[in-house]
């Protein structure tokens, strides 16, 4: 069939940000397929803490030092976050790059802490249904975590070659993106898993 | 457990038969869909009741009575979606210009196939007459009707109507006739008589019963049935493979059907389209008859997409695609190195991540730099 040109889009920009871009839909898509997954997994907390009639059946709540000096590291991380964020979105090449390495070592730090954290548990994942749940729902927020920092760290490294530009800008906000999803996950969790055994 | 999964499957068997059926019929009947937003939506709603009516394979397991009237209830209820859709299609053939060539006698097969499969879908629905004929013949004559009604005859006219896009050749339309009729009239000599045969109580999964029960002389019809409908099928096989070698050559779009599957060479090049056409309406080549309305503009010597807005589809960015590359092969063989040792050792997760984070930062390793240009 013949055809006929109605539209020359020559001029459009390679990349855009936020919901122009199709990876900010991936990410938002993945946030909204883990967001169920901790649903599941704090409802089955729920479910097992009003079967049991003694909740944790340990007695001993997991401990709240660590656990609270990381979400104040979480919380304080959305303000270099956000830099990072308006960094990429400005094309700001030595902010970013500033900016991600920052961001990197904050992860780390939080990490650490999370290590922490899991030595204060009291109670082991294979010592009964409720050790079992604790540990499946700090690992899966560890698991975003990690998945985060890696996907930060790569980033970091590559806005230092010769790819720092024009597309790994839009990268850089869809990364702080996730970032936030992350933090905000993490605060019904806490209150979950250190204070419903508490009340 | 298994019925959670088989029953979901036969409307996983029937939904793309429904998207076949639809295709054959816009293009046959010379107009657009009628209630195309009903259809589509019919067609989800199917989808969601078809995991919540699987019960009904079981009314005769000793269910509680809120149980088999909940799933009485849900199972004649998906009756009315399937019947939306039949009547949208219906109506479109109805105020159209419909012409009668191969693939459109496989879907009016399937209408008269596929409706009588309902029918009796409904009666088995209720859970009297389900335990009536639970087990019987009359069991057996119901899914034949609902899944070669529903899936098998609209495949088969889909293989007539799209062979041309695949092979550059038309399947012959007489002997694609003699295919039809023989396959309708063997199919329903078949299966028919397998609903009066579950009536008079012939029990499924038999292979022999003893003589003078008042079945013999049903059971010889069927077979003579099921003889033609095997021989319209070796007509069918014959029919494809001349057709491969010596059929009528076809043009770009033979039967002057509106979608853009049309508008390339039969058969397509391997890129589709040399340049992204631009639609207005369900039925491009209708609104367009003259010539195909294109964008120009993205680049010639660079994997480029056209990213567009969600809802109004205005384009908005050319992103830079990726070439060929074996990460993703690496990704795959890792996850399966994970998974497998996993089974073994849990600290398989732990290096096994380790090991598939690698590849995919290696596939998503930027490889040129046109990939993130300005």
């Amino acid at each position: 069939m013949k055809t006929r040109t109605v539209q020359d889009v020559s001029a459009l920009p390679t990349f855009g940000y936020g919901p122009a871009a199709s990876i900010w839909w991936g990410t938002a898509a993945f946030m909204m397929l883990e967001g169920t997954g901790f649903v599941l997994v704090a409802a089955t907390y729920l479910y097992l803490a009003v079967v049991n009639p003694h909740w944790p059946p340990t007695g001993e709540p997991p401990g709240l030092l660590w656990s609270t000096l990381l979400t104040i590291a979480l919380l304080a991380s959305a303000w270099p976050n956000q830099l990072a964020k308006r960094s990429g979105e400005r094309a700001d090449l030595p902010a970013t790059r500033l900016n991600l390495v920052v961001m990197s070592a904050i992860g780390f730090l939080i990490l650490a802490l999370r290590a922490m954290e899991f030595t204060t548990l009291n109670v082991r994942w294979d010592t009964n249904a409720y050790g079992s749940i604790v540990w499946v729902i700090l690992g899966l927020h560890t698991t975003h975590i990690i998945t985060d920092l890696g996907d930060t760290v790569v980033l970091a490294v590559l806005m230092f070659t010769a790819h720092g530009r024009g597309k790994r800008f839009s990268d850089v906000s869809d990364n702080a993106f996730y970032w936030y999803f992350v933090i905000l996950t993490w605060l019904p969790l806490y209150l979950l898993l250190y204070f419903v055994p508490r009340l | 457990m298994f019925w959670f999964f088989g029953h979901p499957e036969v409307y996983i068997i029937f939904l793309p038969a429904t998207g076949m059926v639809s295709s054959i019929v816009v293009a046959f009947s010379r107009r657009p869909m009628f209630g195309y937003l009903g259809l589509v939506l019919s067609l989800i709603s199917v989808a969601f009741l078809s995991f919540g009516l699987w019960v009904h394979h079981m009314f005769v397991t000793g269910l509680p009575q809120l149980g088999a009237s909940f799933f009485t209830a849900s199972s004649m209820l998906i009756a009315i979606p399937n019947g939306l859709q039949i009547f949208c299609w219906l109506a479109t053939i109805w105020m159209g210009r419909p012409i009668l060539r191969v693939p459109m006698l496989f879907v009016l097969g399937f209408f008269f196939i596929f409706v009588i499969g309902g029918l009796t879908g409904v009666m088995v629905a209720s859970v009297p007459l389900d335990t009536q004929v639970h087990d019987t013949y009359f069991v057996v004559a119901h899914l034949h009707y609902v899944l070669i009604g529903g899936a098998v005859f609209p495949l088969l006219g889909a293989v007539y109507f799209w062979f041309p896009k695949v092979t550059g050749r038309l399947m012959s339309e007489r002997l694609g006739k003699w295919h039809f009729w023989m396959a309708l009239i063997g199919f329903n000599a078949a299966f028919f008589p397998m609903h009066i045969l579950g009536l008079r109580g012939m029990p499924r999964r038999i292979y022999t019963y003893l003589p003078g029960v008042g079945w013999d002389d049903l059971n010889l019809f069927v077979t003579v049935g099921a003889l033609l409908l095997f021989l319209s099928f070796a007509g069918f096989l014959w029919n494809m493979l001349a057709s491969l070698r010596s059929g009528e050559v076809a043009r770009d779009d033979p039967w002057d059907a509106g979608t853009l599957e049309w508008a390339v060479s039969s058969p397509p090049p391997v890129y589709n389209f040399a340049r992204v056409p631009v639609v207005t309406g369900r039925e491009p080549l209708w609104t367009e008859r003259e010539s195909l309305p294109v964008v120009a503009g993205l680049s010639v010597n660079a994997r480029e997409i056209l990213v567009t807005t969600v809802t109004e589809a205005t384009p908005s960015l050319r992103e830079a695609s990726p070439d060929p590359s074996i990460w993703p092969f690496t990704a795959a063989i890792a996850v399966t190195i994970a998974f497998i040792a996993s089974i073994f050792t849990p600290w398989a997760v732990v290096w096994g991540g380790a090991l598939i984070g690698a590849t995919l930062i290696g596939w998503f390793w930027p490889k040129a730099l046109h990939e993130d240009e300005q």
